[in-house]
């Protein structure tokens, strides 16, 4: 079902995850799904589709719509031996299992002085479109925020089948932030056994005049400012985070040595955000390369509305990301 | 008395079974004796400063600790709540590392760096003690569901406490234990009390074994004040877990001499009535039947266990405190992700 979307050397972020699901599973019979519908439904992004009929109910494990018990059997199996990968429907459903993921899933291997881990995948999905205040959040500096958490978020296909692999044959868990709106974006195929190691940014651009730093869904939207900036002959880098726990922070400093300016874009709202971070950051490591404050494009803060226009005003953009750079030149 | 109660009914328990005619009375005495000396001298070393934060005392609950260990298998995993030390004690873990938890030393069962509240030890399938009220429930499904898949026979045994009967999680995991049929018992340690809050006043159906019938599991009731009772019922409820019949409730009441924990100040209930509980005390209770047959052998368990514990106290005393360099050790195996077994494994 992979090859019917995408044509021939390209692949879908969708049939990334999904063919790097599939792989895990005929490598290691220890590898188990769990969540809501991803079974007979076929997923509610239609991620795990195809996956039941492949390997049978005991290994693709519909539930209920409950995700503390999600997240706590997953991670439960994952302490008595088995490799769980838990789908949450979307990351706002996340908050109602987050006694699960903070206080458990993160804290186990320190709290208990080493003995053991959670080697858990928590994927879930963060998006919007016109789906209002509950169903259009993501919290990806939450999750960063937290010691004994993974947190990565890829952009591409490479990198969606990368840091799955990495996170579902490593020993810790991992939170595994995919957007509803990349799912049909397209790539090159990813290689079949490449890992990508968490921490490490991607350097998606050279540039000499400003840094853009992204991560997941706002990736694309930094390349497009970028192309938009060269046309004024603006040369921008753009730079990938795709991990946010560990984050690359030598990749930062060594981005802003050159560039000297950096705009930070993110899909949540701006205070206390990843942007924050990368601004703290530059500002600790590589003060005197700053030739202009950092500049967090970021969303509106305001609990999402439904209405169309007043979504698309909360929202970053193409546009807000060139008036940012353009702000500091 | 063992009361056991249906699926599928609310009815009034029926009584079925008491007698265990080869539980070794002198075991369980021993057994109960280490958790109370262990405690009591806990207290003291709490109040004299040498152990910090939380110590929830289980004096006066040992017989459930005892009695369900009498039953379950070494491969058996156990999950409990934080009043953990007897659970951790019955399941073969050494005091004197136990100790040294408390004292926050480098020797102790989690490193230093749990405390009272989190015993643990993997090798023995002792997942550890929980400090979220009820947040181990559904983490214990987890067990039970990997040991389904992987070793038929296994089963889990989660210990909470009837005040986390009455928060979301216990019913995410009670549900999916049983749409899932895993094998996993969950051991209910009902002393009475949520906190300081008696659980008349906090749980519209006191009895946590009435809930099992929402689920369609079996349950069982036991007097969690003695020994052979609660090992009565385990066996019926262990049996019918492991027979991969699913999930089975076993509540146990029982009472705590001591508070909550050693901050409490006991004004929510009658000295009185914890005098009154006291003439129940299973470890007296079951010293004064063995006394009766053999004195010097009771005398000897005593100092036996006595010059373990004093033994445990030292080696937390003299144990070192975990050297701060170490301090950001073990919170992820390695930052960049990468299992270095599993690199290059195709």
């Amino acid at each position: 079902m992979s090859a019917v979307l995408a044509p021939s050397g390209t692949t879908t972020v969708r049939e990334a995850i999904r063919d790097t699901l599939r792989g895990e599973m005929q490598r290691d019979s220890r590898v188990v799904l769990l969540g809501e519908d991803i079974g007979a439904y076929g997923g509610s992004f239609a991620v795990t589709r195809g996956l039941v009929e492949e390997f049978g109910t005991e290994r693709v494990r519909d539930t209920p719509i409950a995700e503390s018990a999600i997240v706590g059997a997953a991670v439960g199996a994952a302490m008595g031996g088995l490799r769980p990968v838990a789908e949450l429907m979307t990351t706002n459903f996340a908050l109602v299992a987050i006694d699960q993921i903070v206080n458990h899933a993160a804290k186990l291997r320190h709290m208990f002085g080493d003995q053991f881990g959670a080697p858990v995948v928590i994927r879930m999905v963060n998006g919007w479109g016109q789906l209002a205040a509950t169903h259009s959040q993501s919290f990806d500096a939450w999750f960063a925020h937290v010691p004994g958490l993974h947190v990565v978020a890829p952009s591409t296909p490479a990198d969606a089948a990368g840091l799955l692999r990495t996170a579902m044959r490593g020993e810790d868990p991992v939170i595994f932030i995919e957007h509803s709106r990349q799912y049909a974006q397209k790539g090159e195929t990813p290689e079949s056994d490449h890992l990508v190691p968490f921490g490490k940014a991607r350097l998606v651009r050279e540039g000499r005049d400003v840094t853009l730093v992204a991560y997941s869904f706002t990736v694309p939207m930094a390349e497009a400012a970028a192309d938009r900036l060269a046309k004024d002959g603006i040369d921008a880098e753009v730079l990938d985070l795709r991990s946010l726990r560990p984050l690359d922070r030598e990749a930062l400093v060594r981005s802003v040595s050159k560039t000297h300016r950096v705009v930070c874009v993110e899909e949540s709202w701006r205070s206390f955000g990843v942007g924050a971070e990368v601004s703290a950051t530059l500002q600790e490591l590589a003060f005197d390369e700053l030739d202009a404050p950092v500049q967090r494009v970021a969303a509106r803060e305001v609990p999402m509305p439904y209405s169309k226009p007043l979504e698309a005003a909360c929202l970053p953009a193409v546009d807000d990301v060139v008036a940012a750079v353009r702000s500091q030149l | 008395m063992v009361f056991a109660l249906s699926p599928h009914t609310a009815a009034a328990p029926n009584v079925v079974a008491s007698a265990v005619p080869d539980l070794d009375a002198w075991d369980v005495y021993r057994a109960m004796l280490r958790v109370r000396r262990f405690e009591e001298l806990a207290g003291q070393h709490y109040a004299q400063g040498r152990i910090g934060g939380f110590l929830h005392l289980a004096i006066g609950e040992e017989a459930v600790c005892v009695g369900a260990s009498s039953v379950l298998q070494p491969h058996d995993h156990l999950m409990t709540h934080y009043r953990d030390h007897g659970w951790a004690l019955v399941r073969g873990m050494d005091a004197g590392r136990c100790m040294a938890e408390l004292f926050g030393k480098a020797t102790g069962v989690s490193g230093g760096r749990g405390g009272s509240m989190h015993f643990a030890d993997a090798g023995k399938r002792m997942w550890g003690g929980y400090a979220i009220v009820g947040g181990h429930l559904t983490l214990a499904t987890g067990l039970a569901w990997a040991a389904k898949v992987q070793e038929p026979g296994t089963i889990a045994c989660v210990v909470f406490g009837e005040g986390a009967s009455n928060i979301g999680e216990f019913h995410e995991a009670a549900n999916l234990a049983a749409t899932w049929g895993l094998p996993i018992l969950f051991l209910c340690e009902n002393n009475g009390f949520g906190m300081g809050t008696r659980s008349e006043r906090a749980a519209a159906v006191p009895d946590v074994a009435r809930r099992a019938a929402a689920y369609g599991m079996p349950a069982w009731q036991v007097d969690g004040m003695d020994v052979r009772d609660v090992a009565a019922g385990m066996r019926e409820a262990v049996a019918f877990v492991r027979n991969g019949e699913g999930p089975a409730i076993l509540e146990a009441h029982t009472y705590r001499f001591r508070g909550h924990s050693m901050a409490d100040p006991e004004l929510y209930r009658d000295k009185a009535e914890v005098e009154v509980m006291k003439e129940r005390d299973p470890v007296a209770r079951i010293g004064a039947e063995l006394r009766a047959i053999d004195s010097a052998r009771v005398d000897e368990i005593t100092a036996e266990v006595e010059r373990e514990m004093q033994a445990a106290v030292e080696f937390a005393e003299s144990s070192p405190f975990p050297d701060v360099s170490t301090l950001e050790d073990g919170i992820v195996a390695r930052a960049d992700g990468i299992n270095p077994s599993t690199r290059s494994s195709r």
